[in-house]
């Protein structure tokens, strides 16, 4: 009876943290998109097109290009509209590729989602392979190796990996890989080395037990939890890659999307842009952190 | 360990030197323009070549590292300061100060820091004088990028307005401004040092990823960046592979950078 009404408890502050969270990510995104058509409504030149400087065009079609953002200049009638669209599923048109934003949306989501997706499974075997064999290995020559070449994509600027990516001709989306596999390298690599350090460990080691046994299941599963947070954080690193490198190798994702309506000024386009990679980012760090909890809590 | 930290910081002070006498070193002005000898190769008048603009790369490379490497500390500081005024206010007072700044420190740890810098650069003015291209770059390096050290630097604020000494400097009477500043931020230095350099070798990424995508600083005035975009006319790196000189300075200084912190985190 008393494990009972311990349980119901436990679900009740389960489900009161989880709407907490679910309040504060709306209260996030809502205001992520304010920041980006705040900056973007007040970014000088604004309103402003090459084509109002044509000398051939007459006051009243001069007027009539600036009345075309007209719309768009009192912030808070953007935004509230805005929010209003995308509640019945119109995000509006983009300024720049006079279309709507759902279709660009739809063309280019997939492509992103699938070159983010390819970057994390290798960039995440690589780490974890190379993470896990050093932790095997135990050997000060491999450990430099692998720091080195941890090292070297580390210190590389994510623009100048994509150029290098297509100056071998190979395709541009790999390059995400390479961003995201110093980084989780280095924490799993952390990780398994402070594992290695517990009481337990020592002592199956001492009983015998071979170094891919412990690792597997000993190390690893105590481990489990700080991997999905970090699976989480590495979906940001991602997203954040893919900008540059869709920029610079010409693939034709939300990256590019966002790198083109950023150089022009799309003000609709940016705000959906940022609602979408916030949402991604906070759900990432929000499906990683729950798996983490429920493995916590299942351990425990 | 220790003599590779020591070598790497050997190598970043000579970077930095040069940089600093760029005035005094460099052959030529970063912006001299040698007409007939445009896309020259290395030789003994041109270390390094010259672009298709006949400017010399080796001239050019020193001016860079001086504009990187000077101001990529400075955007650092920018940064470290807020994050102490932020961070340190927000674990100091607590309660709804803290939810409140910790709400903007995520709204801002919300989106990748490269998406917010490019959006944020993108916006203002890009057809601007050098100098101010050069200023808005670096400042928007230092004000954007303050938020992961705000959280380090509000932990550490909140630990230690929780101390036993705190307390007793309270019960004592002490006022609040002077509590922060004598007994608290003494305290917190080490965390603020460790932010700062941590900054410096993302603020140098950061400004070469803006330089490449054309979003840096402006020419003739030459930064890291700037002096990468070369890199993009891919045909060429085959033919004059001096072109890739720029990014290997700018792996090592970062290597550099990278070996000397983790020193420190290690001896601390």
């Amino acid at each position: 009876m008393a494990s009972g009404s311990a349980e119901n408890s436990r679900g009740r502050s389960a489900a009161r943290r989880f709407l907490q969270r679910l309040v504060v990510f709306f209260i996030t995104l809502l205001l992520a998109g304010l920041l980006g058509a705040t900056l973007v409504r007040f970014a000088p030149g604004f309103g402003l097109s090459t084509e109002q400087l044509d000398t051939r065009l007459t006051p009243e079609s001069v007027q009539a290009l600036r009345d075309a953002h007209a719309g768009e200049r009192n912030l808070a009638l953007f935004y509230a509209r805005f929010l209003g669209g995308l509640f019945t599923g119109n995000l509006g048109t983009s300024s720049s590729f006079k279309r709507p934003i759902t279709e660009l949306l739809r063309e280019r989501l997939p492509v992103t989602l699938g070159a983010i997706g390819w970057g994390m499974v290798l960039g995440w075997l690589l780490a974890s392979s190379f993470a896990a064999s050093a932790w095997l290995f135990r050997s000060r020559t491999y450990d430099l190796f692998t720091t080195v070449l941890s090292g070297i994509f580390l210190c590389l600027p994510t623009a100048a990996l994509a150029i290098l990516f297509l100056l071998m001709r190979a395709p541009g989306r790999f390059a995400i890989a390479l961003v995201v596999f110093p980084n989780v390298f280095r924490y799993v690599r952390n990780l398994l080395a402070t594992s290695g350090e517990l009481p337990h460990i020592i002592t199956a080691r001492a009983k015998g037990l071979g170094p891919s046994r412990v690792l597997l299941w000993h190390v690893l599963p105590p481990a489990a939890p700080q991997l999905f947070a970090l699976l989480g954080v590495s979906v940001s690193m991602a997203l954040g890659a893919a900008i540059p490198i869709e920029a610079i190798a010409g693939i034709p994702g939300i990256g590019q999307l966002a790198w083109q309506a950023a150089l022009g000024r799309d003000l609709p386009l940016l705000v959906n842009l940022t609602l979408i990679v916030t949402a991604v980012t906070l759900l990432a760090n929000w499906a990683g952190e729950l798996f983490a909890q429920s493995l916590r809590s299942h351990a425990a | 360990m220790k003599a590779f930290t020591r070598i790497a910081a050997i190598a970043l002070s000579v970077v930095f030197v040069a940089g600093l006498l760029a005035g005094v070193l460099a052959p030529a002005h970063y912006a001299k323009q040698f007409r007939e000898d445009a896309s020259a190769s290395p030789s003994g008048k041109f270390l390094l070549g010259t672009d298709e603009l006949g400017r010399d790369r080796f001239s050019r490379l020193l001016y860079g590292s001086r504009v990187s490497l000077l101001l990529a500390p400075c955007a650092a500081l920018l940064s470290t300061l807020l994050a102490a005024l932020i961070g340190g206010a927000a674990g100091y007072f607590g309660g709804r100060w803290e939810k409140s700044a910790m709400l903007f420190t995520d709204l801002f740890m919300s989106m990748p820091w490269l998406f917010l810098l490019i959006t944020v650069r993108a916006v203002l003015p890009l057809n601007t004088a050098p100098t101010t291209s050069v200023l808005i770059t670096f400042s928007l390096l230092g004000l954007l990028g303050w938020a992961a050290s705000a959280r380090v630097v509000c932990s550490g604020t909140k630990s230690l307005r929780n101390s036993e000494f705190v307390l007793q400097a309270k019960a004592a009477g002490c006022r609040a401004g002077r509590l922060f500043a004598v007994h608290m931020l003494p305290n917190l230095k080490p965390v603020l040092f460790a932010q700062f350099w941590i900054s410096i070798p993302v603020f140098i990424l950061a400004e070469a990823n803006l330089g490449i995508l054309g979003l840096g600083v402006s020419e003739p005035l030459p930064s890291w960046g700037s002096l990468l975009r070369e890199l993009e006319d891919f045909s060429a790196i085959g033919l004059q592979p001096w072109r890739l000189v720029p990014l290997f300075l700018l792996l090592m200084v970062v290597s550099c950078f990278q070996m000397v912190i983790s020193e420190k985190e290690y001896s601390r």
